[in-house]
């Protein structure tokens, strides 16, 4: 990040500006970025719960060998909606909601580049989930083959199988909507002398997903209107009987699923390099290299795929291939981890909430990452593969790395958007309980999957039953605790610890960004003039 | 927002709108482009849809001195009511000759069946190799009410196959097509 | 530190797992018992090492940092954002590691890819839900159930788990191989995509339907070695575990002799006293019906239809049994059950109180009619 900020007068009155709408209207019609960005993380928030109680439906089954709560076709929808609810109904959106707060603010835009696209792609996402939402009360129930919805077994999906289908759709158009929006307001609504290696690394990020998302999204979409028509319009995509292969699917799927993954943790990157050069009072170390970093995961993201699929019988050729790509993400990813170290290093750091979720990321996510390089060996994959390592594995990349950076997020601008301080005693209370329980929750899956336990199955081997019971209480902890962080987002919204904050709300954190530059709460309206940049060497 | 910034952002959205089009165009891409790799790095996928029940012969030089062993395996998809079986489970074989072996199915119900053989060899390199010049997989097979039927497959190895491949095993699966709409 | 103290506990549970291989429950990959399995644990441990380390010098800085760089101990932070020569060696030297890896990994690609020169083959077909294995080389051909007693004990809510040996990892017919023969196995699958795992042996091959894949084993030493399917299947994806012998040749052609005279028996059509038709029709059920019907015959609304009451069970009894060997487009078609697994079969199905019906009836196995010549 990289300017400073002449003064100038942020309550721009001189044009005529009209302040929200009244009531319930306001959310509905609003094209208000703000606005926006509250509705997409308001709603992240709300699915998070919901795909939160799926997961716990799962690990209380799961509790003890044995079937004591669901019928194992339930199970399966269960960690089908999981899946499904949390990638598109929560990370995803809650990353587009912060966009849609933060990137305006951050280049210096008065709002977003298509205001009445982001309303739509808001409510098209509501409806999108939603839709899947109702499959649970069809006949026949949730779709149960798994996020991936891979033939034939999905074939077997009952009455939800077109709605399922549709609503991925609706989705992805969300999804694609969203991304342009984001597109076109960093290359159009930049604020003079806010050249693209001066942008937030936050924003940066985000360009860079944006065009991940136009990219796979289509493909998905394709991926899932070819099942359609297996189905229901007798072509042969993925049926063997009329010369289609299942495995192309899984290509198809994985071409867009790994870059997927990475529209997850790209912003998750930006956010926490945003977040550790404030606390750690430093410039964020090796700015470009963090850029061309995340461009060449993006870039590696999409010739990985088939790292997913060590065991469907590829050429050897093919194993070679793939795994030797995916090795290669090590190196970017490592660079990252070096960088955020390094920016730490000599700092003055203190460890305010934002602070120790974007710390407990570093470490959490790395530790993701190290089963990542392990997995991506593509012989011992033969082991690790479909068994509770990967889903340690994964879950490591995503909850203590893309759900922390959020819940940082949250924290840390949270006094920005709303002009009142969170309780810090909860919120570090938060932190502690989250940080614990979560490796509680995860940490054991590595060895059910090393000692054998396969992934999506709702009942196992006594051998595994005491790491599944840990596994267990630590899901139920990092649950609950979770309520903790709705309770400070309530009441920090109603006044908090009743201290007005700051412009800045951070120490020094003008340094590190546009948006600390307006004051706390910003106004509706932000600068509806451009603010003038000094282009300065980076400094943080 | 000024004239300029909206030719802008719709020039760009339209761009953008362009690359959506194109992925959407290139998830479809990928369904040729698959038979395309696969043919190339011999993955498992149906041999070349070859339309007529028997294909010209082209001649080899026999390979006296090598022997190959060609095994048959058959499976039955599903819920079709089939007994599918080979008459003989594996022959060795010279490369360069030709050889017909012959297969035994039974529609086991008291309906006509329609019925599509896919065949799949492994190892998947060695299929470039393994020509079949008359199978019943090349098209749809009717059945009869309690049909049996006696059909016979003829191939050849070719010579060129690499000295590392000592066993080839050619698989059949049939598949249930009565209900599917036919072109 | 809080957070240092987890670290710890980690890697303290870490090395727990490199050293207690013979705990009740494991922490680490088992080593297996195949020149591959072998194989692919030292590449396992290599890797996680390297992991190790590197997280033990990564992490090592960030607390160091975290306790000293800190304002509360009045450090002022220095406002460097730049060094190349340190980005260029923190790049070429896990690019150095990686290339390190790569090296036995590429050597273990091939070695998994070595499936010629075997001398016996084994077509493993993955169904909805169970296995089924034929020995190309022999004829030995038959099906592999989830085991009785854990299909009854997962089906009930009330029983323990805990009482059952083996529970959900044994099968009613084991796969049984002669050790320290090379053999090839083919996968595939009649319904939908099946994955056949068996750790100990050191890899799992995705059962893909149409297609066949190919994998090679050689079992090291006698023993019983258990796995499970790893790819999702449906409904009961968790209950059709692999279980695998490895015997001495000696012992195994026994084995195959023993396994083709009962193979090429005719089934025992002679009376049965009723109790007996009921118990084993049991069993017949339970290894063939219960996966859809369920084990109170209830069935699954929408998916599924009940037993419980149904004019097709209760019935006209040849009707039923031309059902049963005919299928439905839902329903497989049960010709392979001998006549005397049918009798068994239809007196459960029409007079168990589990499946609550009770017409009061029974058919002998030679009464049944009309019989299929049916000479799978």
């Amino acid at each position: 990040m990289s300017a400073v900020v002449a003064e100038h007068d942020h309550h721009d009155h001189e044009h005529e500006h009209h302040g929200p709408e009244k009531g319930i209207l306001r959310w509905i019609i609003t094209t208000n970025h703000k606005d926006i960005g509250t509705l997409y993380l308001l709603f992240a928030l709300v699915m998070f719960f919901v795909g939160g109680t799926m997961a716990l439906v799962i690990r209380a089954e799961l509790f003890e060998p044995g079937l004591q709560f669901v019928d194992p076709n339930f199970f399966n929808s269960m960690t089908t909606m999981h899946a499904l609810v949390m990638v598109f109904g929560a990370v995803m959106p809650a990353f587009v909601g912060l966009a849609n707060w933060q990137i305006p603010m951050m280049i210096g835009a008065p709002d977003m580049a298509l205001p009445r696209m982001n309303n739509m792609s808001f409510w098209m996402l509501v409806a999108g989930v939603l839709l899947i939402a109702s499959t649970l009360f069809m006949e026949g129930g949730a779709p149960a083959a798994g996020w991936t919805f891979y033939p034939p077994l999905v074939m077997q999906t009952g009455k939800a199988f077109p709605f399922a289908i549709f609503a991925v759709h609706l989705l992805g158009v969300s999804s694609i909507m969203g991304a342009i929006n984001i597109i076109a307001t960093i290359f159009n609504m930049r604020a003079p002398g806010m050249t693209l290696m001066k942008m937030p690394l936050f924003v940066w990020t985000w360009l860079i997903t944006a065009f991940l998302l136009i990219a796979i999204m289509p493909v998905f979409a394709g991926a899932v209107t070819m099942l359609l028509t297996d189905r229901f319009f007798n072509t042969s995509f993925f049926n063997a009987a009329g010369g289609g292969d299942p495995v192309l699917y899984q290509h198809i799927f994985w071409f867009f699923g790994h870059p997927e993954v990475y529209v997850m943790i790209l912003p998750t990157f930006g956010v926490a390099s945003t977040i550790i050069p404030v606390f750690a009072r430093k410039p964020l170390f090796g700015y470009s290299s963090m850029v061309y970093a995340t461009a060449a995961i993006a870039f590696l993201s999409f010739i990985v795929w088939a790292h997913h699929m060590y065991s469907v019988g590829l050429p050897i050729a093919g194993e070679l291939y793939f795994m030797y790509a995916t090795m290669l993400i090590a190196i970017p990813t490592g660079v990252k981890v070096f960088n955020w170290t390094a920016t730490m290093w000599k700092g003055s750091m203190t460890f305010e909430t934002p602070m120790l979720f974007s710390i407990a990321f570093v470490v959490l996510f790395t530790m993701g990452g190290f089963t990542g390089l392990m997995m991506s060996v593509a012989p011992v994959d033969f082991q690790y593969h479909d068994t509770y390592f990967i889903v340690a594995h994964f879950h490591y990349t995503l909850v203590p790395a893309s759900i922390f950076i959020l819940m940082a997020a949250g924290y840390f601008w949270l006094p920005k958007w709303t002009g009142h301080m969170y309780n810090e005693r909860i919120g570090k209370l938060h932190f502690w309980l989250s940080v614990v329980s979560v490796n509680i929750l995860f940490f054991p899956q590595h060895f059910l999957g090393l000692a054998g336990m396969p992934r999506r199955i709702p009942d196992y081997a006594v051998q595994f039953a005491d790491w599944n019971m840990v596994s267990s209480i630590g899901a139920f902890m990092y649950g609950f605790s979770q309520l903790l962080f709705v309770y400070i987002v309530i009441d920090t919204i109603k006044g908090g610890t009743g201290e007005k904050v700051t412009d800045e709300v951070w120490e020094d954190a003008s340094k590190h960004g546009l948006e600390w530059t307006l004051p706390s709460p910003p106004p509706y309206h932000t600068f509806t003039t451009p603010p003038e940049i000094i282009p300065t060497e980076h400094v943080g | 927002m000024s004239e300029d910034l909206h030719g802008k952002n719709s020039r760009l959205v339209r761009k953008l709108v362009l690359i959506v089009v194109l992925m959407f165009g290139f998830g479809y891409a990928l369904v040729p482009l698959y038979d395309v790799l696969c043919n190339i790095a011999g993955q498992n996928i149906k041999l070349e849809g070859t339309d007529v029940a028997t294909v010209n012969e082209a001649a080899y030089a026999v390979d006296e001195n090598r022997e190959v062993r060609v095994e048959f395996i058959t499976s039955v998809n599903e819920r079709t009511p089939m007994t599918f079986r080979a008459d003989t489970p594996s022959i060795n074989v010279h490369p360069g000759q030709y050889y017909t072996v012959s297969f035994y199915a039974r529609n086991n119900s008291d309906k006509p069946l329609k019925a599509q053989a896919i065949p799949s060899i492994s190892p998947g390199l060695a299929e470039e190799y393994f020509k079949k010049t008359q199978c019943f997989c090349f098209t749809t097979q009717t059945f009869a009410a309690n049909e049996e039927k006696t059909m016979p497959v003829r191939f050849v190895v070719d010579p060129k196959l690499p000295e590392r491949y000592k066993t080839i095993t050619l698989s059949y699966t049939f598949f249930d097509r009565t209900n599917s709409i036919e072109n | 530190m809080k957070k240092t103290k987890q670290l710890l506990v980690c890697l303290v549970l870490m090395s727990l797992g490199l050293g207690s291989a013979h705990a009740d429950y494991k922490l680490n990959l088992m080593q297996g018992v195949t020149q591959l399995s072998h194989e692919l644990y030292g590449l396992h441990m290599l890797v996680l090492w390297i992991c190790v380390f590197i997280g033990i010098a990564v992490f090592g800085t960030m607390f160091y940092s975290i306790y000293h760089h800190r304002k509360s101990k009045g450090h002022v932070a220095e406002q460097f954002h730049e060094n190349t020569t340190v980005e260029i060696i923190w790049t070429i030297i896990p690019t150095l590691i990686l290339v390190g890896m790569a090296v036995p990994a590429t050597k273990a690609v091939i070695d998994l890819d070595k499936v010629q020169d075997t001398e016996m083959t084994i077509k493993v077909t993955g169904k909805q839900w169970y296995w089924d294995y034929e020995y190309l080389d022999n004829g030995v051909h038959f099906e592999s159930h989830l085991d009785e007693a854990s299909e009854k004990t997962h089906r009930i809510s009330t029983a323990d788990p805990r009482t059952v040996a083996n529970y959900l990892l044994e099968v009613d017919r084991p796969l049984v191989v002669p050790v320290k023969k090379k053999i090839r196995l083919l996968f595939t699958a009649a319904d939908v995509i099946h994955s056949w795992w068996v750790p100990d042996l050191g890899w799992k091959k995705d059962a893909n339907p149409g297609f066949v894949n190919e994998a090679w084993t050689s079992v090291d030493k006698p023993g019983i070695y258990r796995g499970q399917c790893t790819e999702l299947c449906g409904r009961d994806h968790g209950f059709m575990p692999i279980v695998v012998i490895a015997m001495e040749q000696a012992q195994y052609d026994a084995w195959v002799k023993a396994t083709l005279d009962k193979q090429n028996q005719p089934p025992d059509l002679s009376d049965e006293p009723r109790a007996v038709l009921m118990s084993k029709g049991a069993s017949v059920y339970l290894k063939n019906c219960v996966a859809c019907h369920q084990i109170d015959g209830k069935g699954i609304s929408g998916w599924y239809p009940a037993l419980s009451g149904s004019v097709k069970v209760t019935g006209n009894m040849d009707q039923l049994i031309g059902f049963i060997q005919a299928g439905t487009s839902k329903m497989p078609a049960f010709r392979k059950l001998p006549d005397n697994e049918l009798a068994e079969l239809i007196t459960y199905l029409r007079n168990a109180p589990e499946l609550g019906n009770n017409v009061g009836d029974e058919i002998q196995p030679n009464a049944i009619t009309p019989k299929y010549d049916d000479d799978e």
